[in-house]
This record gives C-alpha cells, sequence and structure tokens, in this order.
C-alpha cells in the first residue's frame, strides 16, 4: 500500500506534444503552463483559450435527488428547473466546507454534481455516509473527461462545430447529447475565468478530439497556472484557500449562496458569522503577496492573505485574504508581511476584474 | 579578457567587465528563468554583499526565487530596463545584466557553460 500513481487525462500526450510543463494536481498530471502563463492568460481575457480539467470528479444522484442535494448543500435546489446548474458549498455538522460544487439538474430523477478533483474520494464518503431518503450515489469520475473553453471569442470557435441551437444559451445551464465531431457531449455555459465560456464533458477520446480539433483552429491550451491567476482576477474562491473544513460560508462571504431561511440542511446549526470577511488586497509597494501571509493594522494581526499572486491583465501584484469585519472597508491601508520585509495594501472591492457585458 | 558567461551553482550567470576581475554583471542563467516562469518582479536591496550572501529577490507568477551574490563586494548599479520590464530577462536571460558588482574582492567557484550545463543534469 502507499504506492499512489498520478493518472494520465486522455490529453496528455497532446499536452506534451504542445510543449507544456507537466505537474501532477489532484492525482493527475496536469499541464501548469504550455509557453507562457501570462501568454495563456492574456489569450483567455482577450481571445480564447482552452484548458484540460478531466481532473473535475463527476458524482451522479439518482433517485429522490433533488430532497437529498437540498439537505446536502447550503444552496437551495427546490426550483432548480431541469437544464439548470446551481454553484453551492456542501458543509460539514460544524459548519466548514467539505467542498465546494456544482449541482447540474439532468432530469428529476438524477442530479450531477461536479466536484473538486482533490477531493472526489471525500466528498464520496461524505454523501454516502449523510445518505438519507430513496437515492443511489454513482462516482462517474473516471468515465468523464473533461474541458472548458473560455474567453470573449469561445462561441464563435463552438460555431465551428455545431450549430446556435445547439448551444446552451444563458449562463448556467446546459444542454445534454450535442452532437460534435459525431460524438454526444454534455455541454454547460460557465466557467472559473470571469470570461464567457463553456465546459464539455463526454468520454476520453470525444473529448480528446474535440480539445485536438480546438488547438489546431486557434484556440491557445492554456494549463492549470492561468487557470488560477484568472480566477483569482475574477475574485473566484478555490477550495483549499478560501475554503476550508474549518472556513464557514459566512467567513468567506458566500452568503449568496447559503441560504438560511432554507428549513433543513447539513451544518445549518452550526452557522454563525465570526466576524470575518473575504476581502480584496491590492499591493501598493514592490513584491508579490502570496497565500499565508499575516496581514496587520498597526501591531494588530487582522487576517491572512488566502491566495496572492501577480494578476497578468491588471498587471500588478494583488491577493484576496480573510480578515476581520471591522477593518474591512475599501480604501482602507494595511500591512501584509512578505517574508521578511512589510508591504502597505488596500483593500479593494472583489472581484478585482469583471468583464465589460 | 575572456568574454564569455561564466556561472554558479545557484544558476547565476556572471561577465567580467575588467582586466583585473574587480567588476562584473550578474544575471540570470536560462535553466534558472524557465524553472521560474514569467518573471514579472525584480528587487535588489543590498548594497554591500558577501560571496553567498542573498542579493535580492526574482518572483514570477508562480513563485518567488533568491539571487545569491558570486562575489564579496559592492552593488553599484541595478539595471533599470530590467526593474521595469522584468520580463525581458525570460526573452534573453543571457543578454540582461541584473545588477553590476565592484570592489570585488573574493569570488564562489565559477563554472564555464560547458561545466555548468553538465551541473544542472546531475
Amino acid at each position: 500500500m502507499g504506492l499512489c500513481m498520478s493518472k494520465n487525462t486522455p490529453m496528455y500526450e497532446d499536452h506534451i506534444r504542445l510543449g507544456a510543463k507537466i505537474v501532477e494536481f489532484a492525482g493527475y498530471k496536469l499541464p501548469i503552463q504550455y509557453s507562457s502563463l501570462i501568454k495563456e492568460h492574456l489569450a483567455v481575457r482577450n481571445d480564447v483559450g482552452v484548458f484540460d480539467i478531466s481532473h473535475m470528479g463527476e458524482i451522479l444522484i439518482e433517485g429522490e435527488c433533488r430532497k437529498f442535494v437540498n439537505y446536502l448543500i447550503c444552496n437551495d435546489v427546490t426550483n432548480l428547473k431541469i437544464g439548470k446548474m446551481k454553484y453551492s458549498p456542501m458543509l460539514n455538522e460544524e459548519g466548514g466546507i467539505v467542498d465546494d460544487l456544482l449541482v447540474y439538474a439532468l432530469n428529476e430523477k438524477q442530479f450531477l454534481l461536479i466536484v473538486n478533483g482533490a477531493n472526489i474520494a471525500k466528498d464520496l464518503q461524505w454523501i454516502i455516509d449523510h445518505k438519507k431518503y430513496r437515492v443511489h450515489i454513482s462516482d462517474l469520475s473516471d468515465s468523464y473527461a473533461q474541458i472548458a473553453i473560455q474567453g470573449p471569442h469561445s462561441k464563435q470557435h463552438l460555431l465551428e462545430l455545431l450549430k446556435e441551437e445547439d448551444l446552451p444559451s444563458k449562463y448556467y445551464s446546459f444542454k445534454e447529447n450535442v452532437e460534435i465531431l459525431n460524438h454526444k457531449l454534455l455541454i454547460s455555459k460557465n466557467g472559473y475565468t470571469g470570461e464567457d465560456g463553456y465546459e464539455l464533458f463526454g468520454d476520453g477520446d470525444s473529448i480528446k478530439e474535440v480539445f485536438n480539433y480546438l488547438v489546431d483552429h486557434g484556440v491557445s491550451p492554456c494549463g492549470l497556472g492561468c487557470r488560477d491567476t484568472l480566477r483569482i482576477e475574477a475574485g473566484m474562491p478555490l477550495y483549499g484557500h478560501e475554503m476550508s473544513d474549518e472556513i464557514s460560508p459566512l467567513d468567506t462571504s458566500l452568503e449568496m449562496f447559503t441560504k438560511l431561511d432554507k428549513l433543513k440542511f447539513i451544518g445549518k446549526d452550526a452557522l454563525k458569522n465570526k466576524n470575518k470577511v473575504r476581502v480584496g488586497l491590492k499591493n501598493l509597494d514592490g513584491g508579490i503577496i502570496r497565500e499565508d501571509m499575516p496581514i496587520y493594522d498597526g501591531f494588530e494581526k487582522v487576517g491572512c492573505t488566502t491566495s496572492g499572486t501577480f494578476l497578468p491583465y491588471l498587471n500588478g501584484s494583488y491577493a484576496m485574504a480573510i480578515i476581520r469585519r471591522k477593518v474591512a472597508l475599501p480604501g482602507t491601508q494595511l500591512r501584509v508581511k512578505i517574508r521578511d520585509k512589510c508591504t502597505t495594501v488596500e483593500i479593494v472591492e472583489l472581484p478585482f476584474y469583471k468583464r465589460e457585458k | 579578457m575572456e568574454n564569455e558567461l561564466l556561472f554558479t551553482k545557484t544558476h547565476e550567470w556572471i561577465k567580467w567587465l575588467n582586466e583585473e576581475k574587480t567588476e562584473a554583471y550578474i544575471g540570470l542563467s536560462k535553466y534558472a528563468t524557465e524553472n521560474l516562469g514569467d518573471i514579472v518582479y525584480v528587487n535588489i536591496d543590498k548594497e554591500n554583499v558577501e560571496k553567498g550572501e542573498q542579493l535580492g529577490d526574482i518572483e514570477s507568477v508562480k513563485a518567488v526565487s533568491d539571487l545569491f551574490s558570486p562575489f564579496t563586494g559592492l552593488v553599484s548599479q541595478v539595471n533599470e530596463k530590467v526593474l521595469n520590464n522584468p520580463g525581458l530577462i525570460n526573452v534573453q536571460p543571457e543578454d540582461f545584466w541584473i545588477c553590476k558588482i565592484v570592489d570585488i574582492k573574493d569570488s564562489e567557484e565559477l563554472f564555464t557553460k560547458e561545466e555548468y550545463d553538465k551541473l544542472e543534469k546531475e
């Protein structure tokens, strides 16, 4: 035991051929970047990029799925229409976050949960341990591959492959069995970059073919590196950074997805606001703020950064942080300790970047 | 005067600027820049340095790396072009020096390109 081999996604050889630098992430060998993280980031902001996100997990809930999922998560799917999706944290009994996920309402008897790749085993165990009502739970993660096409030109590239009426038109909606290159895929309109875009699910061979078609037709292959800088620029939280088993959705500014008026869900009774809030920080001095750096108001420690990097589109050093609510006013200046030096930061509104509609 | 670049085992390159070998430019090897990825910030905050001591930081989008001084000496100049546009180091790592050191009194072990290339593979 203890032998832990990371898996290849169906596009592994393609990544190598495209010159990717490979890292191990969530048990898979995935590209961190191809030529340049900054170029890939800007391709998504200004044009279009494609990501291999086959590490994401797919858990299918069948039977009394609406009732059960509503009990599992803190957002409300009571009225979620078939063909639509919803984002939600899934809480533990203490109100901390087990994972954050997307619910796809496939039909009245089947809801699909898309979970973080690194959390598949943990989520599955959690869901099975908290099984209620008449449901069947299955992990489909190994049979699905997934890519994300993101950027202002993502639609026009997909229209080379399918008809306009086959594309989901509304944000957070999806279509099943869409025919692309003679394969049947699920396409949803969403993403994790702050741009317009789509995510495609299917078996490995089909997804690989679509990935290569897109890359051969001018779509930039993009790695996990810019997936992270893009989501930070768009102010989106990531599990393990802005969320964890100890952080409640109220401490990380996810009130919008926490429906306290819902009758019952796991973690509800333990939820209380600890007077913390998630904010954006802009670095006013030199250096790059990273995660886990302490934040001070005078000599008092008021929080810690959760993600931080150089943001290519905004061309500067920014971070997200969880801090005490009493100091969390936009425009307030605080100090962040970067290794042995201190830098001045200013609290700014999230998201850092919002696309023009 | 030898005009070729010499390298340190901590992945800096150096170029002698005089016959007496008391002045030199320091840069970052191609190998180091490829490992760092896109460089976005260069900080040199020392004046008097001992060989092996940290001169400053080089930060890429993904990571931070220390820049070590191969020499005991005095930092006399930092390349403004590189400070203003750190990405130049990624494009032509061996053409853009980062800082100039003068009054060099002592040096770390330096390697020729051929020797250095063998080192990195180990």
